[in-house]
C-alpha cells in the first residue's frame, strides 16, 4: 500500500486524475449542501441552527484525522526510515490546520444561538485550540529550519507529542463534565443522530474528504520535486 | 524489514511514549478541578473544600416543574437525578433554557443547598431528530 504514495507514481498522477476527483467532489458536495439546507430537517429543540453541523462535525474529524496521518507518518519515518513520509506530513498539515480553524468557527457560530456563548474553556474547545497550536508549531519548524534533516527531527518530535493530544480532544466529553456535548457518533453504540440527519452528515464529510485528498496530492506533488531538485542541488 | 535498529527505535519509542502519557496524565488529573467546566449538585453536596466566595459552575438538568419567575429573573432547581440545587437567576433566560433539559449556571454558592448566578447557558445533549420524530417518542411515553 505503501507503494501507491512512492515519488515514481505520485509524479506520474497527471491533471486528469485531480480533475476527475475535483468533478466527484463537486458533484458530491453539491448534493450534501442541499440535504444539509433544504432537505433534511430542522433539529426538535435546536431548530435550523443545527445546519452548521453539517460543516463542524466533517472539519472536526478531517482536522483530527489530518494530525493521526501526520503522527503516523512522522512515526513510520522515525522507525523505518520511509524516506517520502515527512513530505507526506508536511503536505498535509496545512489541511488539518484549515480545518482545525473551520471547526472552531462553525463551533462558535453554533455556540451562540444554541449555549448562548461564542468561546467557554472547557476540555474539547480547549484541547482543539491545542490542536491548532500544535499544527502551527508543525508547520513553523518546516518554515523556519531550513536544514532538511533538522527541521525533520523537530517536527517529528512536535508531530508525536501532539498525537498524545488527539485522544484528549475525542474523549474531554466522556471524561470530564464539559459544555460541549457527548459523541453522537461513536464505535460502540448506536448513533443518537436521526437517519435523516446522519445521512447528509455523511455525505458532507464524505465530499470534503475527498477536497483534502485533492489539496493533498497537489501539495504533495509539489513538495516531491522541491525535494528532488533540493537533492539534485546538494550531489552536484 | 524489522532490522536490529527499526527495532531498537521501536522500543525508546514506545518507552518515551508510556513514560509522556504518563506524564500528561499525571498534569491532567492534578488540574482537575480546573478542566472540568462544571460540578454536578452531587459533586458539591460531597465537595469537602467548597469555597462559598469563589465562582464557580453548577450544571445539571432543569427539574420539571422548578422554574418559577421573580422579579428580574427565575428561580429554578438543577438535578443530576441524584442531588438537586436551587438557583436564584438574574438575567434574561437564553433561548434553549428549558424544563428537563441540560443547563449549567455560573455563580457563586450561598450554602451546598443554594446557588446565586446571573450567566446561566443552555446545554443540549447527544441527541439529534426531527420535530415529528420526538412527538412520536413524546407520544408513547
Amino acid at each position: 500500500m505503501f507503494k501507491n504514495f512512492l515519488p515514481n507514481k505520485i509524479l506520474s498522477i497527471n491533471n486528469k486524475l485531480i480533475n476527475n476527483l475535483i468533478s466527484l467532489m463537486i458533484v458530491i458536495l453539491f448534493i450534501g449542501f442541499i440535504y444539509a439546507i433544504f432537505i433534511s430537517p430542522p433539529d426538535y429543540i435546536q431548530g435550523d441552527a443545527v445546519r452548521i453541523m453539517y460543516v463542524h462535525v466533517p472539519s472536526s474529524f478531517i482536522s483530527l484525522g489530518c494530525f493521526a496521518l501526520i503522527g503516523i507518518a512522522s512515526i513510520l519515518n522515525l522507525i523505518f526510515k520511509i524516506k517520502f513520509m515527512p513530505l507526506i506530513a508536511k503536505s498535509l498539515a496545512p489541511i488539518g490546520a484549515v480545518f482545525t480553524l473551520i471547526s472552531i468557527a462553525t463551533g462558535s457560530l453554533w455556540g451562540k444561538p444554541t449555549w448562548g456563548v461564542w468561546w467557554v474553556w472547557d476540555a474539547r474547545l480547549t484541547s482543539m485550540a491545542i490542536l491548532f497550536f500544535f499544527y502551527i508549531a508543525y508547520m513553523l519548524t518546516w518554515k523556519l529550519i531550513t536544514k532538511y534533516e533538522k527541521a525533520k527531527k523537530v517536527s517529528t518530535v512536535i508531530a508525536i507529542l501532539g498525537l498524545f493530544n488527539l485522544p484528549v480532544i475525542k474523549y474531554s466529553v466522556d471524561w470530564w463534565n464539559t459544555l460541549h456535548q457527548p459523541s453522537s457518533i461513536t464505535l460502540t453504540s448506536a448513533p443518537t443522530i436521526h437517519y435523516t440527519m446522519l445521512f447528509p452528515l455523511l455525505i458532507m464529510l464524505f465530499g470534503l474528504a475527498i477536497y483534502s485528498l485533492v489539496i493533498f496530492l497537489m501539495q504533495y506533488k509539489s513538495e516531491l520535486i522541491k525535494f528532488k531538485i533540493s537533492n539534485k542541488k546538494k550531489n552536484n | 524489514m524489522l532490522t536490529k535498529k527499526a527495532r531498537l527505535r521501536i522500543f525508546y519509542l514506545t518507552l518515551l511514549s508510556f513514560f509522556v502519557a504518563i506524564i500528561i496524565f499525571l498534569v491532567l488529573k492534578s488540574l482537575e478541578e480546573n478542566v472540568v467546566y462544571f460540578f454536578s449538585p452531587t459533586e458539591i453536596y460531597y465537595k469537602s473544600n467548597i469555597s462559598l466566595k469563589k465562582k464557580i459552575r453548577v450544571g445539571g438538568l432543569v427539574k420539571e416543574g422548578s422554574v418559577k419567575k421573580k422579579e428580574k429573573g427565575i428561580n429554578f432547581v438543577i438535578t443530576d437525578l441524584k442531588n438537586e440545587i436551587i438557583v436564584s437567576f438574574t438575567g434574561i433566560v437564553p433561548n434553549l433554557f428549558s424544563e428537563g433539559k441540560g443547563v449549567i449556571a455560573e455563580g457563586k454558592l450561598r450554602d451546598k443547598k443554594y446557588f446565586i448566578t446571573n450567566k446561566i447557558l443552555a446545554k443540549h445533549d447527544e441527541n439529534y431528530m426531527p420535530p415529528e420524530v420526538s412527538k412520536a417518542l413524546a407520544g408513547t411515553k
